[in-house]
């Protein structure tokens, strides 16, 4: 059975802990907003998007989802803002402040 | 292997956001598309030496690890994984486990080339069926970028600082791809971040479903230790690969293949220059030290391609 | 149905493992624990167990990688002495803090400096604090029989913490004596399934194991650890009651041996407490009142239980095969103490350290001990608490 992660805040007593630490499910990170590191964030211009995809694979974050080979917008919960896809993108589709 | 890159950019994701990994690092990139190498259906055990992926992929009960995930301790990611595909045999055999499972285990340069690295010569030479990835930032980042063994010659370090009677590291990096290669393993391949990600890709896939012992050596820039200007990831590696510094190659049941050779290879200094840890290289009366640096960037190219010739 | 054999200590670990027919076993050879992979690896070769043995590059990697195999989902061992103890220290740390209930057939022996192969405990000392069970035995049927209750201790849903199985290095893994053997369905039936609850090779659902802890969890995790403790001597006790059903041998937390009116008591581990019996048989015949408190399960330490069974001694010697460098004696010593004067016990204790490195301890060394107790009842005075047996002034 997946851990409930809900239960599991810096307040929980050591009842609450899982047993042995581990976390049974994957992906949990997702409830951490990383997007809160950096107000700088790359802007996604549709119409400019030729979605050769060239961005996706760079970010280090996992924050470009692709669907039916086409890229989204950008998911700035978690976005940290580095900038790397802004210089991936040969068509001028991605812009951000000081990049 | 073909390379569909729509395909492989829309299959789903098996690193999950939310990480603490720096902003820009090059780390993550590297196990984002390592993963897409995995078959859709496919199940997998990653396995994770101490470093900053490991701390930073999970930090309970944050897992960012869509697969099963284990971190035992720094010095010994081979060995955890050996013990993890052993389990794996033995259920197989007991008819307690019908899925397929693959097992990749991602170390640093720390954890492979030096703390980790008998316990990965272990596992490649018992020819454990797994895919040891090692994501070479060449320094100990996670500790605050001490020099490792595959640091390059001059860089500054905390451990090697630049001063007034040092030029920074003393030694040239380890070879670790030849090292493994020479334990007569079934695929050894180095690769980095190129235009589309194909030769990642298809070395990954490759590494991953090739019976027995694999590994992949990624050259994999860290932002704070190299002191780039962060978004230039991409530059950087192209220009690691076009100077020659990071050649493309595989070696397949010991035969070793170059997978690029530059038109016109690159002077080092275009990979030096821009980051900071090199900076000291091109003040003036140290033209003799990048001197030194493409004589054995140069020494290496000619001995791969004499390798790669021979095949 | 049981079956008498004549078996050196460390062939009656491998044919236990046999019996148990682990998942996985890797190892790697130390003096005097190599047979035990060198019978199990026969084992493996004549397709008499379904085991994935891995042959691997150090003990620190045979640890590591059964730490790998038992998150996996499988029942794992592996085997060792003295510096490869050492070598897996920190593995052990996070065997138990995994909650990974693995086994280790541990034949102890001295830690170098200077490099000896001999047995005294200061492996299995240094490892005390890790978080395994530790249960020791006097002689080999008592390692067969304690190796077969392993893996049903340290499996328990309430414990779930890895369990070290200790026997004394040579004196017992390489002496042959005639003992029992259980039958292998016998075995098979009372060791039973294993079923981890999370596993990494659970395709119903991914696992993920090993994190950062930052602090606002670390001491809960460490105190949720420490609840698994809690649960062993119970569960041992259990296990141990079952086990007598099928074996008709009984064991306990400890073995108290002539106790019953005991006024002098030595407490002590290991082989050595044949020695002891032997001299108390001798000096009960000459009507003097002395016993010995033989401790099974030192790892958790059955502290009450042990003051308990010393209520009505005048005079305990507390014997270490271990030096602890603490100026006042071994861990033994320390441990035997503090259960005495937390049960606000009014006997005298001493504690000595004995048979470091392999030194023979004989018949008349522990009727001296015996000897110096009654003294000190005499004097009402234990003197200088911190002594050695045998060594050469």
């Amino acid at each position: 059975m997946a851990a409930d992660i809900t239960k599991l805040g810096v307040k929980a007593t050591w009842k609450d802990l899982t047993e042995g630490m581990i976390i049974a499910g994957a992906g949990t990170s997702k409830e951490f907003n990383t997007g809160e590191w950096s107000t700088d964030k790359p802007v996604f211009i549709e119409e400019k998007c030729k979605q050769c995809l060239l961005c996706t694979p760079v970010c280090p974050d996992s924050c470009i989802p692709v669907k039916d080979g086409k890229r989204g917008e950008f998911d700035y919960d978690h976005c940290k803002g580095c900038g790397i896809c802004v210089k991936s993108c040969p068509f001028g589709a991605i812009t951000m402040e000081g990049v | 292997m073909s390379y569909n890159f729509k395909e492989t950019m829309s299959k789903p994701e098996r690193l999950a956001p939310g990480h603490r990994m720096c902003a820009g690092c090059g780390g993550t990139i590297a196990v984002r598309n390592v993963l897409r190498g995995l078959h859709e259906g496919d199940k997998a055990v990653i396995g994770n030496a101490t470093g900053c992926l490991e701390v930073s992929t999970f930090t309970y009960p944050y897992t960012a690890w869509e697969d099963s995930y284990i971190h035992n301790a720094f010095e010994n990611a081979g060995a955890t994984l050996s013990g993890v595909e052993g389990a794996y045999r033995a259920l197989k055999r007991k008819g307690k486990l019908d899925e397929t499972y693959k097992f990749i285990t991602f170390g640093g340069d720390g954890g492979t080339y030096d703390i980790g690295f008998q316990s990965l010569s272990g596992a490649m030479e018992r020819n454990t069926d797994m895919v040891y990835v090692c994501y070479d930032n060449g320094a100990y980042m996670n500790t605050g970028i001490q020099r490792s063994s595959a640091t390059p010659m001059y860089a500054d370090t905390t451990t090697t600082p630049v001063g007034s009677v040092s030029n920074g590291k003393p030694q040239n990096r380890k070879d670790l791809a030849a090292i493994i290669a020479a334990h007569d393993v079934p695929y050894v391949a180095q690769t980095t971040f190129i235009g589309n990600f194909k030769d990642l890709h298809v070395k990954s896939e490759k590494a991953i479903y090739t019976p027995g012992a694999a590994f992949l050596n990624i050259m994999a820039p860290c932002p704070r230790g190299w002191r780039y200007n962060t978004p230039d990831i991409m530059e950087i590696c192209k220009l690691g690969v076009e100077t020659c510094y990071w050649p493309l190659f595989e070696v397949e049941e010991g035969k070793w293949i170059l997978n690029y050779e530059p038109k016109k290879k690159l002077p080092i200094e275009d990979f030096l220059k821009p980051q900071g840890r090199f900076k000291h290289l091109f003040k003036k009366g140290n033209e003799y030290l990048i001197e030194e640096f493409q004589k054995e960037v140069d020494r290496r190219w000619e001995e791969l391609q004499f390798r790669c010739s021979r095949g | 149905m049981a079956k008498r054999d004549r078996l050196s200590g460390n062939e009656a670990i491998a044919i236990a493992l046999r019996q148990i027919n682990p998942d996985v076993f890797p190892a790697f050879p130390i003096t005097p624990s190599t047979e035990i992979p060198q019978y199990f690896a026969s084992f493996v070769a004549n397709g008499q167990v379904d085991t994935e043995f891995i042959p691997v590059e150090s003990e620190h990697s045979s640890m590591s990688a059964a730490i790998g195999a038992s998150a996996a989902g499988a029942r794992s061992l592996t085997a060792t002495s003295s510096c490869g103890l050492a070598y897996m220290w920190e593995e052990l740390y996070i065997a138990a803090s995994n909650r990974l209930p693995l086994a280790l057939a541990l034949v102890n022996r001295a830690l170098s400096g200077p490099i000896n192969i001999n047995c005294d405990h200061s492996d299995s000392m240094g490892a005390r604090d890790a978080g395994w069970i530790q249960i020791y035995a006097e002689n080999n049927q008592e390692a067969y029989d304690n190796m077969v209750q392993a893996y049903r201790i340290a499996e328990h849903e309430s414990v779930r913490l890895p369990i070290m199985i200790c026997q004394d290095g040579f004196i017992t893994s390489h002496a042959v004596e005639n003992m029992e053997l259980l039958e292998d369905e016998e075995v098979k039936k009372f060791v039973g399934e294993y079923q981890p609850e999370n596993y990494l090779l659970n395709p119903e659902c991914p696992m993920a194991v090993g994190p950062y802890s930052i602090t606002d969890y670390y001491m809960e995790a460490k105190r949720s650890q420490a609840e698994g403790m809690r649960h062993v001597e119970e569960v041992v006790l259990n296990v141990a009651e079952e086990f007598a059903g099928i074996s008709g041998r009984e064991y306990g937390l400890f073995e108290a041996y002539r106790m019953e009116d005991a006024e002098y008591a030595v407490v002590m581990i290991g082989s050595a407490a044949g020695t002891t019996k032997d001299a108390i048989d001798k000096l009960r015949e000459q009507g003097e009142k002395v016993g010995l408190l033989k401790i099974r399960l030192y790892r958790p330490f059955p502290a009450e239980a042990i003051a308990q069974a010393l209520k009505g001694v005048k005079a305990v010697a507390v014997m270490d095969r271990a030096e602890g460098y603490t100026n006042h004696g071994g861990p033994l010593g320390a441990d035997v103490m503090a259960a005495l004067y937390r049960a606000r016990s009014q006997a005298l204790a001493v504690n000595y350290i004995y048979g470091l490195g392999g030194r023979d301890v004989r018949v008349e060394d522990m009727e001296g001990i015996f000897a110096t107790l009654k003294q000190i009842a005499a004097d009402g005075d234990a003197g200088e608490t911190y002594r050695y047996l045998g060594i050469r002034e």
